[in-house]
């Protein structure tokens, strides 16, 4: 019983489906739709990784560490923009978030 | 068969977490739930080979993206039951799109194939160097421009974040430095001629 590359690529693409599934289960509530978003780049990373590691090609790795940047810098941003949305208008529901609709 | 039992403990309990972090009611369990699917990737990545990847994505998210979302959690007074009302009338859209785009993933990843010249295209001595130092000298050399572009990518979010939420109170008094620096004897000191027998 040994573990390929198909395994891995299953798990990825479990995790990336949660995560697809997250956002639109929680509509509502901004933070568990970023949540979903991590989750979906830890499904990529996954994938990246184990192609890195069945094919021998260490770039895989190095794309995984730059995705790991950008993920980190999204959270950042993301959570800074939520507090200053919830500090002005005292809520983060993604339905009242529709001011510059026109 | 170690690798196998601890692959499938790993990614089982990666997609079981994974699972608890859309559906848990308590934000603060999706939270946890969400450092514990990172875990095991990161264990995942270990089976992999990738313990460079592994420390990072543990220090990276578990020490600091999911605190970062703990700290906003916690901080911001939200009514999250409020927020979970009407939940279940996107649960049919979201499963119809989720399971189809599952079934177009299992139709990839069932029938992929590798291109015959791909193996050939080895690009660092993995096997005669550690992980880290494999990783390291391609990231300093060939990728030292991605490397760059990775850093100012984290500067930029860094002021970014500072910026938005950066708040000035008003009616704090505040060292103004320049104007303390710019005071000069004349302007500083007042000379008074105080009479004897009375008060200035």
């Amino acid at each position: 019983m040994t573990i390929a590359l198909g395994h891995y690529l299953t798990v990825a693409a479990i995790l990336f489906t949660i995560g697809i599934f997250g956002i639109f289960l929680n509509r509502k509530n901004v933070i568990v739709i970023l949540m979903s978003v991590e989750l979906m780049l830890l499904a990529v990373n996954i994938n990246l990784v184990a192609f890195s590691a069945f094919l021998g090609d260490l770039v895989g790795q190095l794309f995984a560490l730059l995705v790991l940047t950008v993920a980190a810098a999204e959270a950042a941003i993301g959570l800074a923009i939520l507090v200053t949305y919830h500090r002005n208008r005292g809520t983060i529901a993604v339905e009242d978030i529709n001011l510059m609709k026109g | 068969m170690a690798a196998a039992f601890f692959f499938y403990l790993f990614s089982g309990i990666a997609i079981a977490s994974a699972v608890m972090v859309i559906a848990a009611r308590n934000p603060v369990h999706s939270v946890l739930f969400l450092i514990l699917a990172f875990f095991n990737g990161a264990g995942l990545f270990l089976l992999l080979g990738a313990e460079f990847l592994a420390m990072i994505l543990v220090i990276v998210y578990v020490g600091a993206v999911a605190v970062l979302f703990l700290f906003v959690v916690m901080m911001l007074d939200v009514d999250f039951v409020e927020l979970r009302q009407g939940m279940l009338n996107y649960l049919p859209v979201g499963a119809t799109i989720g399971l189809i785009l599952l079934g177009e993933l299992g139709l990839v990843v069932g029938t992929w194939t590798l291109s015959p010249e791909l193996l050939k295209a080895v690009t660092a001595p993995l096997g005669t160097v550690s992980n880290t130092e494999a990783i390291g000298l391609l990231l300093y050399t060939r990728y030292l421009f991605y490397f760059q572009s990775a850093g100012f990518i984290l500067l930029i979010a860094m002021v970014g974040a500072i910026v938005l939420t950066l708040r000035h109170k008003a009616g704090v008094k505040r060292q103004s430095i320049p104007s303390q620096v710019a005071r000069d004897p004349a302007s500083a000191i007042e000379i008074r001629h105080v009479t004897p027998g009375q008060g200035i």
